[in-house]
């Protein structure tokens, strides 16, 4: 099937200074492919070049080199962005309108009924989690979690094909953050792409199909996070969770598995096993000495690890 | 185009209105009232003349300040606050934002000086000027058609320059454009030729407002002729379509950052 979104050698130079102006490379040279149909996550810390990327791909700046599609149009053919959505990092509106005039206002650019902007309007501010209270009240009057949500929902209101989210739970507490990767995940099953920027892992492992690293405006790894997450690490192969033993046993456990690590949990005790043989002779120890066992998984790496990992050449 | 356009049209009028813009206006027709009434004694059978004389320079001088202080605003303050960033990942060319942008601000001019005009001619009834009161609308016109023009002035530097620097800008415009015809024969006096080259430069490139200026005659009770009113009117046309392809020239350029 079609990328979704198509980069190639994208690169963006800023200038800095004011007298003796030079060039900053804020992303070098971005290759990318975005499958359809799927959550793609777009991580890298600050600076890395993520927001830079989509503004290019939003049409708010030029690329200095590269090309870029969105559903198979140049990022320069406005009619595509009738099927595109976006909601900027701290998103700001029109501070004077309420949530319900900035919808029906952004409606009206995509061309859509009045019939089918109030319906959609009310929809989508239910969807994110505003209160219809706050509804008819105008956007100056809003906290920063608040304006979120409204940006969340302006970025849907013309029932985009894929939406750009830059940072989307930025600001919000913990419950709304939860609402959110709900709608976000939601989107998903209706079929919406979803191109999402954001810091938090956590978000990216419950709810991404595909992940891009980003490191100093270069691409550091890309692809399915789970075959990502699975990569030989080189770190061992499974960890062994277990409960009820005394101190003879575990040590007993360290002696008969060397060069396995021993951690306390709070349900008990992990031990990291290097290899699939070793196994057996834990788990006979933890049954001789009456113990429980909990679990038994694959040690994976995390996507936290992922993301420090430090490159080859580094 | 107008499917885009429109919308922000109404957006920008929108925001102009709930800027409280119109509260000047208000404020303005009353005191043209007042003025009126406490003229009627003074004057000697003038007051129907001050009246219009005060009342169209005030016009001119309120739509110029708000021509000004939101023009300069209609594209930096989109920027500075990013909404724009909201704008163009939809459906929406930056020369459709650019057009719709000073469309909108020159809709809430133009209700500016339709109830400034509407008190002007009521305080000229209140003293018994009735035929004043019914010409001076040719002249308000005028007024309105220069307004479009600083409006336009103001819309270009504010592609590129901060709000400030475009304010102090449009106003020198205001300012030179008033003198421009009077700089060209000044031009021509001098006899130099580098002279002459510098005063026509400034005739040719910066608007001859000059050509919109009909109050003193309209407080003698005079009309300008329709020859005029169309000259104008061209002339301010042209202008504004060059400025707004300056405006849409520079804003195409643009990154957002």
């Amino acid at each position: 099937m079609e990328n979704i979104v198509e980069i190639e050698g994208l690169s963006k130079d800023y200038e800095v200074g004011f007298w003796r102006k030079r060039k900053v490379r804020a992303l070098d040279g971005l290759n990318l492919n975005v499958k359809p149909g799927g959550i793609f996550g777009f991580l890298g810390g600050n600076g890395a070049g993520k927001t830079t990327t989509i503004k290019i791909l939003m049409g708010l700046l030029y690329p200095t080199e590269g090309t870029a599609k969105i559903l198979g149009s140049p990022i320069d053919v406005v009619n595509m962005r009738s099927r595109i959505g976006y909601c900027p990092e701290n998103p700001y509106f029109y501070d004077y309108l309420t949530p319900l005039e900035l919808l029906d206002y952004f409606g009206r650019l995509f061309g859509l009924d009045a019939a089918t902007r109030g319906s959609r309007s009310a929809d989508l501010l239910n969807a994110v989690g505003l209160e219809e209270a706050a509804w008819k009240r105008q956007l100056r009057k809003f906290s920063k979690g608040m304006q979120q949500r409204v940006g969340l929902a302006q970025a849907l209101i013309n029932e985009p094909d894929i939406v750009f989210l830059d940072e989307p739970m930025s600001g919000l507490d913990p419950v709304g953050r939860r609402e959110i990767r709900e709608l976000i995940a939601g989107l998903k099953t209706k079929g919406t792409s979803v191109f999402m920027s954001t810091h938090i892992l956590s978000d990216v492992e419950a709810l991404c199909d595909e992940v891009a690293i980003l490191r100093k405006g270069k691409l550091f790894a890309t692809g399915d996070l789970q075959e990502l997450l699975s990569r030989d690490t080189g770190r061992g192969g499974f960890e062994v969770i277990a409960s009820g033993l005394s101190p003879a046993a575990v040590a007993q456990i360290e002696a008969l598995s060397k060069g396995s690590v021993v951690t306390a949990k709070p349900n008990g005790i992990a031990i990291e096993v290097a290899n699939e043989e070793s196994i057996e002779g834990v788990l006979r120890t933890i049954r001789d000495n009456y113990g429980k066992l909990i679990s038994v998984l694959p040690v994976k790496q995390s996507l936290e690890d992922l993301f420090i990992e430090k490159p080859a050449a580094d | 185009m107008t499917r885009t356009v429109f919308p922000i049209i109404l957006n920008t009028f929108r925001e102009a209105i709930r800027d409280r813009i119109l509260y000047n206006l208000v404020i303005f027709a009353l005191l043209v009232i007042a003025s009126a009434v406490l003229l009627k004694d003074l004057t000697d059978g003038q007051e129907g003349r001050t009246i219009v004389n005060i009342g169209l320079t005030a016009m001119l001088f309120f739509g110029v300040f708000i021509a000004i202080f939101v023009g300069v605003g209609l594209v930096s303050k989109e920027i500075e606050k990013r909404t724009v960033y909201s704008i163009f990942s939809k459906p929406v060319r930056r020369s459709e934002f650019i057009i719709g942008k000073y469309l909108g601000l020159c809709l809430t001019l133009a209700l500016n000086v339709a109830v400034m005009g509407i008190g002007l001619t009521l305080a000229l009834v209140f003293v018994g000027s009735n035929t004043l009161a019914a010409n001076i609308w040719p002249a308000i016109l005028l007024i309105f058609l220069e307004l479009m023009v600083i409006t336009g002035v103001a819309m270009v530097f504010s592609t590129f320059s901060s709000p400030a620097l475009s304010a102090l800008l449009s106003f020198l415009v205001f300012v030179i454009g008033h003198l421009s015809s009077s700089l060209r024969d000044l031009g021509a006096t001098l006899g130099s030729p580098v002279s002459k080259a510098v005063f026509d430069s400034i005739y040719f490139v910066l608007p001859n407002l000059s050509l919109f200026t009909f109050r003193t005659e309209a407080a003698a009770g005079l009309i300008p002729s329709t020859n005029m009113l169309a000259y104008s009117a061209l002339y301010a046309l042209l202008y504004i379509v060059v400025l707004l392809g300056i405006a849409v020239m520079v804003f195409q350029k643009r990154n957002f950052k």
